[in-house]
């Protein structure tokens, strides 16, 4: 396959590959070739982009021809939504035919005797699984640099970060290797990486995806979410794997629409009736001018395609970044004690049981991972608990009832800026607190529980900008909707 | 002075204050948050599943048998079950404990607000011991050291099985008192069909803790736990021992330590666990993985109007609608099976006094011998109130009845047929019992002469060996009048 042959085939959507493979119009084995050539040519790999810490070439091969055969035999064919696909998933989702590491040393070498329901999903839609990717270590980072093989390279300038936690199947969507990869979510892991790589990231609402398979982090605040080169990538995505799932008790019984009903765009005003909220608490005087201004023009596009703009409030906004960062490690202190070298993973050497958790433990566990365990530990302890986890709790509360409050009053979506600034330089954010704050715009809608995402909404010195769209509770089929519109509008100044 | 008597003068200065913990397994096929099987004796780690094993990734589903069980258990206790309680984390490190925390609740439990009566009557009034809460939690797995010469090992397959905590108020005062709890406790779980509740396999199992006061004084003292019991001597006698122990330190002017005490049946000892088991902070939050479990009021009065007649109901219908001593009254009721078999014996055979005297003397001797549960012996409840009921309408003598027991210990023959085929029904025809009477008279031809001679004493001793001739068949009663009529005669 010449670099033509390539080039042509990685700017098909995914859609539109699947059902060519289903009308055997293409052979199954086409894209995943294109994918193979294109994580070589885009240099993924760990002495590239480091974006890929494992890939089963082999085992898509065979997906693929078995694929490929089913459609010669079989004439059912329409649940074959991913047909012929390539795909990446994120390191901390279980699959059977690689390891599940997390980024992480002490789960060096650990493969699942059992795949994520996500990724049990796309298989069975026809994705071909190709890769798992790289991560800041159990999802704790904005910048992938936390991760135990080294720091994922943004592709549009490899001095700076792709964004985390989800950085490699960010940077191995925004490099056209795949279409759909996913990634997962605690406070933005999708959406910022998104973001920084002038992609499309999707967080569905909790729930909507099953959690069973996704290695815990703060699981109240965990979701599996999509990357999508296009708003029609990552809905398709999503639709793919979402659904109730007996597995996770805190998947909803709540019926799945079609997340991409809204794909064609017919008239000049497609929002017409549409309410787009405009949530002053995130666009502050110290919000970066060039950002603001994408935003404005992002907010000009969407009542130009009839949407009504609405200035509205989320006071208790500034509140979220503190009480992430107390309910989340607080989780992640819990969800992490059972890496402990006793069973799975590294063990290190030792004389006694307290000497092969605490050896165990500190070599296994990166600065970060080791920082947020004792952050949790310590606001879980006897006599803090009321005063920390307790009180962040409520404000927990506080947060999601200023978004019911707005969704109430008739807002269909709302519109801010993912993150307060584009891709940063590699080790430019050394102090904790710092990074932290990068993830400001996103965590709200993982504490409040309702779906967000970023698209591109243009660049600032050549780095691209996310606008974020956030939406009430099951509500993706809106916000893809005005997705679908604004992405059309935007067209190519997206990118520019 | 010996040591008993030093600690018998420091203990009558001191009340004992007890509270228990009682930790039971339910009985669902299933463990609590996955689909293993909770069966006993499985190969180590054969029941485990990534759910159970705590595998990165897995997540928690609620047995919804596991629900049903407690809350029928805390109904039985007389608690107040809650429309919702919250399942919690309970965090420490432990090798069995694969998942790093125990899924248990804390601040909201299912049940709080209990009672237990525990068959006590002491100053005139029945011993009553408040149940603070019954709560829901998954066990552990366990560590065995013994097996492998240089390392431990660990067998997963009760990691999961699903379990109620019963604690009780610091209400009990004496040794004779917390066994009463356990046995009655014991007997209320086993009544409603809700675990095994046995205490040798660990499906029951009793932590305590204990404290000592001056006799007079209402604070209560520094409490230990004794942990590791495993029977209802080992209760009694571990909290003796300790009470004995905590008496003599206040009395020496010591101070009670905070702490985990381990009982050792065997040596019949106690002794303090290494004191950082006693140092626990569990960072108790609630579980993200599990939403809070909402009962409708349906679903808890269903289960209510589900209850069978617990153990004191029972056995104050069958003191009034049975005339049988309190003594046998509290056998029969022992177990559910015990008094359910006794109900259908006393009923087929319509008389229950007799039916309790088959049940407490030949039917437990011959399931003793025999090493089989009573509510298990061939001889149906059925079968034994058919025979009784030959026994109750003349038809048979008690001798033959016992006789014609033993048969049907050995076959699925019903009384009456045995009775017939071994002649053993109950000889009533004058003409068969004539010929006894004039055979008896030859053979025992002194004691029949001093009979007809007016020695009325005698006729008791001809009486027994026409029975016997007769294999006991005879109808006593009938032989009776013959005989005395033969004194008339003569």
């Amino acid at each position: 396959m010449n670099r033509a042959e390539v080039e042509a085939l990685i700017i098909v959507d995914a859609a539109t590959t699947a059902s060519r493979v289903r009308s055997r119009e293409q052979s199954s084995l086409l894209a995943l070739a294109a994918a193979k050539s294109q994580m070589e040519s885009a240099n993924l790999g760990r002495n590239g982009l480091n974006a890929i810490l494992y890939s089963d070439a082999d085992g898509a091969l065979r997906a693929a021809g078995e694929l490929g055969a089913q459609f010669t035999y079989s004439k059912t064919k329409s649940n074959f939504a991913l047909a012929g696909v390539p795909v990446m998933v994120k390191d901390n989702i279980a699959t059977l035919s690689m390891p599940t590491t997390c980024g992480s040393n002490i789960l060096a070498g650990y493969v699942s005797p059992f795949e994520a329901t996500a990724v049990k999903k796309l298989r069975a839609s026809g994705a071909l699984l190709l890769a798992k990717t790289n991560m800041d270590e159990f999802g704790m980072g904005s910048s992938t640099e936390n991760s135990a093989v080294g720091p994922t390279f943004n592709p549009i300038d490899n001095t700076r970060v792709p964004g985390g936690s989800s950085g490699g199947s960010a940077v191995a969507v925004a490099t056209g290797t795949v279409r759909i990869a996913l990634g997962s979510e605690t406070g933005g892991s999708v959406r910022q990486p998104a973001s920084f790589c002038g992609i499309v990231g999707v967080k569905p609402t909790y729930g909507r995806v099953s959690r069973f398979g996704l290695v815990a982090f703060g699981s109240s605040l965990d979701h599996i979410g999509v990357f999508g080169k296009s708003v029609d990538d990552a809905a398709l995505g999503l639709q793919v794997i979402s659904g109730r799932d007996a597995n996770d008790s805190t998947s909803a019984a709540v019926d799945v629409p079609d997340f991409r009903g809204h794909r064609e765009v017919k008239s000049s005003a497609p929002l017409v009736g549409i309410v787009v909220g405009w949530p002053r608490e995130y666009f502050p005087e110290s919000l970066d001018s060039n950002i603001r201004a994408l935003c404005e023009r992002t907010r000009d596009a969407l009542r130009s395609l009839g949407a009504e703009i609405r200035e509205v409030s989320l006071p208790h906004t500034d509140l979220a970044v503190p009480v992430y960062y107390i309910v989340a490690p607080a989780e992640a202190s819990s969800n992490l004690a059972r890496f402990d070298g006793v069973r799975y993973g590294i063990r290190a050497e030792s004389d006694s049981l307290r000497e092969l958790y605490e050896n165990s433990r500190s070599q296994g566990f990166g600065a970060e991972v080791t920082r947020r365990i004792l952050l949790g530990t310590y606001v879980l302890s006897a006599g803090y608990y009321d005063a920390y986890y307790k009180r962040a709790q409520s404000v927990r509360q506080l947060i999601s009832q200023d978004f019911a409050r707005v969704f109430a009053s008739g807002v269909h979506v709302l519109l801010t800026p993912t993150t307060p600034s584009t891709a940063f330089k590699l080790g430019a954010k050394s102090d904790p607190y710092e990074m932290y704050l990068s993830d400001i715009f996103t965590v709200t809608a993982n504490l409040a529980g309702i779906p967000g995402m970023s698209l591109p909404i243009g660049r600032v010195d050549r780095l691209p900008v996310g606008g974020q769209l956030l939406a009430s509770h099951f509500d993706e089929e809106t916000m893809f909707r005005v997705a679908y519109a604004l992405e059309h509008a935007l067209g190519a100044s997206a990118h520019q | 002075m010996s040591t008993s008597s030093k600690n018998s003068m420091a203990t009558a200065d001191y009340e004992m204050v007890i509270g228990l913990e009682v930790h039971c397994q339910l009985k669902t096929q299933t463990k609590a948050f996955c689909a293993c099987r909770t069966s006993f004796g499985a190969v180590p780690n054969e029941n485990t599943c990534p759910v159970c094993l705590g595998l990165p990734g897995a997540l928690p589903v609620l047995n919804q048998h596991a629900v049903e069980l407690a809350t029928t258990a805390s109904l039985a206790l007389n608690c107040i079950v809650h429309s919702e309680s919250i399942f919690a984390r309970k965090n420490y490190f432990y090798p069995d404990l694969p998942k790093g925390y125990q899924i248990s609740q804390f601040d909201k439990p299912l049940a709080t607000e209990g009672h237990l009566n525990i068959g006590l009557i002491e100053n005139g009034q029945p011993v009553v011991i408040r149940i603070t809460r019954v709560h829901m939690e998954e066990d552990a797995g366990k560590s065995v050291h013994d097996r492998f010469a240089s390392s431990s090992a660990i067998d997963l397959n009760r990691s999961g099985t699903p379990l109620v905590e019963i604690v009780s108020e610091p209400d009990i005062r004496s040794s004779s008192q917390a066994g009463a709890y356990v046995r009655t406790l014991k007997q209320i779980l086993e009544y409603v069909d809700v675990s095994d509740a046995n205490m040798e396999e660990g499906s029951l199992r009793v932590d305590v803790n204990i404290s000592a006061r001056p006799r007079g004084t209402t604070a209560f003292g520094t409490r230990t736990e004794i942990k590791n019991l495993n029977s209802i001597t080992g209760v009694e006698r571990s909290v003796e021992i300790e009470f004995a122990r905590q008496c003599s330190v206040l009395t020496a002017g010591g101070t009670i330590v905070q702490q985990t005490m381990l009982w050792d049946g065997h040596k019949e000892q106690i002794r303090p666990a290494r004191s950082k088991e006693a140092s626990h902070d569990y960072r108790y939050f609630p579980d993200p993985d599990l939403p809070p479990l909402v009962l409708s009021e349906q679903f808890i009065s269903d289960k209510r109007r589900a209850l069978p007649e617990l153990p004191d109901a029972r056995r104050a219908r069958f003191s009034s609608q049975y005339e049988i001593p309190a003594a046998d009254i509290d056998v029969l009721t022992a177990t559910v099976q015990m008094a359910d078999r006794f109900e259908t014996i006393a009923a087929t055979s319509s008389d229950a006094k007799r039916a309790a005297n088959w049940v407490l003397g030949p039917l437990q001797a011959s399931a003793n011998a025999s090493g089989i549960p009573l509510h298990e012996h061939p001889v149906s409840a059925k079968r034994l109130g058919d025979l009784i009921r030959l026994e109750v309408e003349g038809k048979v003598s008690n001798t033959a009845a016992r006789q014609i027991f033993t048969f049907m210990e050995s076959s699925n023959d019903d009384a009456n047929v045995i009775a017939e085929r071994e002649g053993l029904l109950k000889i009533s025809d004058d003409s068969a019992l004539v010929v006894w009477i004039d055979e008896v008279i030859a053979e025992f031809p002194a004691e029949a002469a001093r009979f007809l001679g007016g020695e009325q004493k005698l006729q008791g001793v001809l009486v027994g060996h026409v029975m016997r001739k007769s294999k006991g068949s005879a109808d006593p009663k009938k032989l009776n009048q013959l005989l005395a009529a033969r004194v008339k005669l003569a």
